[in-house]
């Protein structure tokens, strides 16, 4: 506070930049300096310790050796494929439910939206004890007569990625919902008046003229559940531990248990530069797009 | 099709002199949408429901029931059990402890979060300097790195700081991260306040500090009111920065509660696991039902660049 006394007519704008010094120091030695670090360092032998001696690609070449980082991979794009189309067309329709001018709205986005604020601790938790197969929706099926009945998948290596899934759009879908919804809502009355007069089917308006309208925000609604994607890591942690075996690894699990568990630091290293290059490239395209718009806009 | 729309347009006719709506309630459509909403709201509240009934049975009615079955006899052991008994490791202390660490942990990092990216936002949205946007930019992207990218270089930071495995560091950690959303909000709030004010403001001889304090936090209560709901749950609900940058004694609710119910040792109660999941999640669903559409507000904030 004793920046207040300083004379502003002199230090024109001093307050403002003493005031701008935490983001200075976030953006500079954090998110540019760490990220360099740590892409600098995915190139060294690092082991227990951080080592500045460069080794090239070994580390890499370790690393997608590895049957561990591959299933995390594979994981990872089945995951997040899914996890995208399912959370777009359910969000959307759930969205474009809403938007139909019913009664109780708030409740419903209430209660689509609720999981949202939960962990993904908690929610991994929940799932894990309803998809238990012996207590759970397994056994249910089974007491309604159909002994042979199996729906195991966090006991299957070949579908658990698919219960994480399950468990994802649970959280997740309500926030889609909502910026759909927001989507939906900047759409003008008229367009909607002048396809009802034009005899235009209500499908038929949103496929042809609603969505083609809600490009932009598709494409940030994208760009939102992918970054998310990469980061996954609570949801495994909490439903599965990685298991059955490493069959619902993914690859912050790795990066996490390379630097922490296993104390081997380069394929840390590496493994997270991976993630960071997963992320530039969803992100470059989409901030080019989005700044090209800008600029002819203004 | 044609025998439904009938008898539906009969029962709209025998209802319609009363009603004040000359519209169908129950036409097959409004059937179907409500249909749907209710099915897709059941599924949705399914999982609370699980949580909570599982929470209110005792262990031998779990093992003979399945997990949607209501309780037969409610008892409220499996909660005291959660909240002052669970075992993590060594420790038989149960939840309490993680639960008074994550409110020692979420109280000064909500607070100074809030503190400075309100002031950043305010000196990015009033008082530009040459060189500001070039940061903010660096700010937003950087919001876009996969955190892992950067724990470990923030360990060393830290180390060197003296707060690795202190309160102190997760407090400076969760301000970092929180940094891009709570500015990029709080910049765009007071860029919306009128500038006449500013000006008039700063005629009067108001300073950068004077016009923040008595004009500018006056007017924004409600964007800050969506900021602390934004940290509040953000930060109860971490766990990665939890784990990484706190010793076991130290570890928020989240942490401790994925040890307590994924540990190996010792019988499965699934009910003070359930209890203790439920425990967890109840700050984050009372700051949600309470704040209702304050919290879309800050979630659609935090997705759509304003």
């Amino acid at each position: 506070m004793a920046q207040t006394g300083r004379p502003t007519q002199l230090f024109r704008n001093m307050s403002a930049k003493i005031a701008a010094i935490p983001m200075v120091l976030t953006a500079l030695v954090v998110f540019v300096g760490a990220t360099l670090w740590t892409v600098y360092h995915s190139f060294t032998k690092s082991k227990l310790l951080p080592n500045s001696k460069l080794v090239g690609l070994d580390q890499y070449e370790r690393l997608w050796s590895q049957n561990r980082w591959l299933i995390s991979i594979e994981n990872l794009a089945i995951y997040g494929i899914c996890s995208m189309i399912f959370s777009l067309v359910i969000g959307f329709l759930l969205a474009a439910m809403l938007d139909q001018k019913i009664r109780f709205e708030n409740t419903f986005r209430s209660i689509f939206l609720y999981p949202f604020a939960l962990s993904f601790i908690v929610t991994g938790l929940v799932w894990q004890w309803i998809l238990n197969p012996e207590f759970g929706i397994q056994k249910i099926i089974r007491s309604l007569g159909f002994e042979e009945f199996v729906f195991d998948p966090l006991y299957n290596p070949d579908i658990v990625i698919y219960g994480v899934l399950i468990a994802g759009l649970w959280q997740g879908t309500g926030l889609i919902m909502c910026l759909m919804l927001a989507g939906l809502r900047g759409i003008d009355e008229d367009i909607w008046k002048a396809a009802r007069v034009d005899g235009i089917p209500m499908w038929k308006t949103y496929v042809f003229i609603i969505i083609p309208m809600m490009r932009a925000v598709f494409i940030t609604t994208l760009v939102i559940i992918a970054s998310g994607i990469v980061k996954v890591y609570d949801l495994v942690v909490a439903q599965t531990s990685g298991g059955p075996g490493i069959a619902s690894e993914v690859p912050a699990k790795y990066v996490y248990d390379y630097m922490f568990k296993n104390q081997n630091l380069g394929q840390g290293f590496a493994a997270s530069t991976m993630m960071l290059l997963s992320v530039l490239v969803i992100v470059i395209p989409w901030a080019y797009l989005e700044f090209k718009g800008e600029r002819s806009r203004g | 099709m044609a025998d439904t729309s009938a008898t539906n347009s009969e029962t709209t006719t025998m209802v319609g002199p009363r009603g004040r709506k000359p519209k169908r309630a129950l036409s097959p459509r409004n059937i179907m949408l409500y249909g749907t909403l209710i099915v897709i709201a059941m599924y949705y509240l399914l999982p609370l429901y699980v949580m909570v009934v599982t929470s209110l049975k005792g262990m031998p009615e779990i093992r003979l029931g399945n997990v949607f079955s209501p309780p037969v006899e409610i008892t409220f052991e499996p909660w005291v059990k959660a909240w002052s008994e669970a075992c993590t490791g060594l420790n038989c202390d149960g939840l309490s402890r993680g639960f008074w660490n994550s409110v020692r942990i979420m109280v000064p990092s909500v607070a100074i979060s809030i503190l400075i990216a309100s002031v950043n936002g305010y000196a990015l949205a009033n008082w530009r300097f040459k060189g500001a946007n070039i940061f903010f930019t660096i700010l937003i992207f950087g919001a876009f790195i996969p955190y892992q990218v950067m724990i470990y270089p923030i360990v060393i930071i830290l180390r060197e700081m003296g707060l690795y495995t202190k309160l102190g560091g997760l407090v400076i950690v969760h301000t970092v991260f929180g940094m891009p959303i709570l500015t990029l909000l709080f910049r765009n709030y007071f860029s919306s306040v009128p500038e006449e004010l500013f000006k008039a403001a700063r005629v009067d001889g108001a300073g950068f500090w004077g016009i923040y304090f008595r004009i500018m936090l006056p007017m924004s209560l409600p964007i800050f009111v969506v900021a602390i709901i934004l940290q509040v749950t953000g930060i109860w609900n971490d766990f990665l920065f939890g784990v990484i940058y706190t010793k076991p004694e130290n570890y928020p609710m989240t942490v401790q509660l994925n040890n307590i119910v994924n540990s190996v040792q010792g019988v499965k109660e699934y009910n003070v696991n359930m209890a203790a999941t439920l425990l967890t999640g109840l700050v984050p669903l009372f700051v949600y039902f309470v704040s209702g559409k304050l919290f879309v507000r800050g979630i659609a904030a935090g997705a759509v660049k304003g």
